[in-house]
C-alpha cells in the first residue's frame, strides 16, 4: 500500500504530538524534522485539527497539542482523513465475462486485509513499538560497548 | 477448534456503577485494591464463566462449557490450559488454550481460542494478565510462539491484541463456502493410450 505525502506527514504528526500530549509543539519542529514545507503541514495539520485529533494553541508558547485518545485512535482514523480507501476497479472494458469480477474479488481480499490491520492498530500501541524499538537499539548499543 | 475460536475484547468499557463518595465526609483511609489473581480453573468456576460468556454473546451454553471444562479443565494442563482471572473472590474472566502439534505444518505453538473479561473489570489489565500468564505456561512447555484468531471486522479484540503485542503471522486464514455441492470436475481431456 503507497501512501500519500500528505497523510504519511499525518500519521508522523499524530505519533510527535501524541508522545506528548502535555505540550503544546511548534508546527515549525515538525516541519523540520520531517523536511516538510510549513505551507503543507499546516494543511495537514488543519485537517487534523477539523478531526479534532489535535488542537492549535495560537500566540507565545503556542503550536499543537493531541486531543485525541491513544488508545482509541487507529491509524486508520488518520489514513481516511486524507486517503480514499474505497477505490473500486474502473469499468470492465469488455462485456461482463467473469474476468473482470475475479480480479476485483481478489483485490477485494486484499483491502479488507489491510483495512482490518489499520483499523486494528492505535496510536498508543505505536507509541509503544517506538519505545520498544528505541530500547532495544540502545540495549545493542551498550552492549557493543 | 472453529467453535472455540471465539476472543472477546477485553478492552470496552469502564464500570461506572460505582457511587460517588460524598462530599464534605472524612475520607475513610483508602481499601487495599483487590489483588487480581490468575489460576487454573476449579469446577465452582463453571458457572461464573458460563455466565459471563452468556453476557457477551447472549448464549446461555451451559452443555458446551462442561465440554470445554472436561477437556481443558479436568484433563487440561500439560498442553491445555483454562485459566480464570479472580478479583476479590469473584471470577472477572477466563483464558483458553492449548499447545498444537504440527498443525497446518507448523512447528509446535500455542493457539488462544478464548478470552474474555467481565464488562465491569475491562480495561484494568485483566486479559493482558490472562494472556501473559497463558504465554508463561505455554513457554514452559516448550513453545514460543502464541497464535490466535479473530474476525477480520472485530477491530476492538485486534487492537487489543496488537497492544499486547501479537502481529500477522505467516498463516493466512482461508476458507469456502461448502453449503452448494460442487460440480464434478470437467474432464481432462482424452486420456492417452
Amino acid at each position: 500500500m503507497k501512501l500519500q505525502k500528505s497523510t504519511l506527514l499525518a500519521l508522523y504528526s499524530v505519533l510527535e504530538f501524541a508522545a506528548r500530549p502535555d505540550e503544546h509543539i511548534p508546527a515549525s519542529e515538525i516541519a523540520e524534522k520531517y523536511g516538510e514545507s510549513a505551507h503543507h503541514l499546516a494543511k495537514v495539520l488543519s485537517e487534523l485539527v477539523r478531526a479534532h485529533i489535535v488542537e492549535s494553541v495560537r500566540g507565545v508558547g503556542g503550536g499543537y497539542r493531541f486531543v485525541g485518545n491513544a488508545r482509541r485512535l487507529t491509524l486508520l482514523n488518520v489514513i481516511v482523513l486524507f486517503e480514499d480507501l474505497t477505490q473500486q476497479l474502473p469499468p470492465p472494458p469488455a462485456p461482463a465475462s467473469g474476468t473482470h469480477e475475479a480480479l476485483a474479488r481478489v483485490l477485494g481480499e486484499i483491502d479488507q486485509i489491510t483495512l482490518a490491520t489499520l483499523g486494528a492498530v492505535t496510536i498508543a500501541t505505536l507509541l509503544k513499538d517506538i519505545a520498544d524499538g528505541r530500547e532495544a537499539l540502545a540495549r545493542a548499543e551498550r552492549a557493543a560497548g | 477448534m472453529a467453535d472455540e475460536g471465539r476472543a472477546e475484547p477485553p478492552t470496552m468499557t469502564t464500570d461506572t456503577s460505582s457511587p460517588r463518595p460524598r462530599a464534605r465526609k472524612a475520607a475513610a483511609p483508602a481499601a487495599p485494591a483487590p489483588e487480581l489473581r490468575i489460576r487454573t480453573v476449579k469446577a465452582g468456576d463453571l458457572p461464573a464463566v458460563v455466565a459471563l460468556d452468556a453476557t457477551v454473546t447472549g448464549l446461555h451454553k451451559a452443555a458446551y462449557w462442561q465440554r470445554v471444562f472436561r477437556r481443558y479443565g479436568i484433563n487440561g494442563q500439560g498442553q491445555r490450559h483454562f485459566l480464570v482471572a479472580v478479583l476479590d473472590e469473584r471470577v472477572c474472566g477466563f483464558a483458553i488454550g492449548e499447545v498444537r502439534d504440527w498443525e497446518f505444518g507448523a512447528p509446535p505453538c500455542g493457539w488462544l481460542f478464548a478470552i474474555d473479561v467481565v464488562p465491569s473489570a475491562r480495561q484494568q489489565g485483566v486479559g493482558g494478565r490472562l494472556l501473559a500468564e497463558l504465554a508463561q505456561r505455554f513457554r514452559r512447555e516448550g513453545v514460543h510462539t502464541l497464535r490466535t484468531m479473530t474476525a477480520s471486522d472485530n477491530s476492538l479484540i485486534q487492537s487489543f491484541f496488537r497492544s499486547q503485542g501479537m502481529r500477522a503471522g505467516h498463516l493466512l486464514p482461508l476458507e469456502m463456502d461448502i453449503e452448494a455441492e460442487a460440480p464434478p470436475p470437467a474432464a481432462a481431456g482424452r486420456p492417452r493410450r
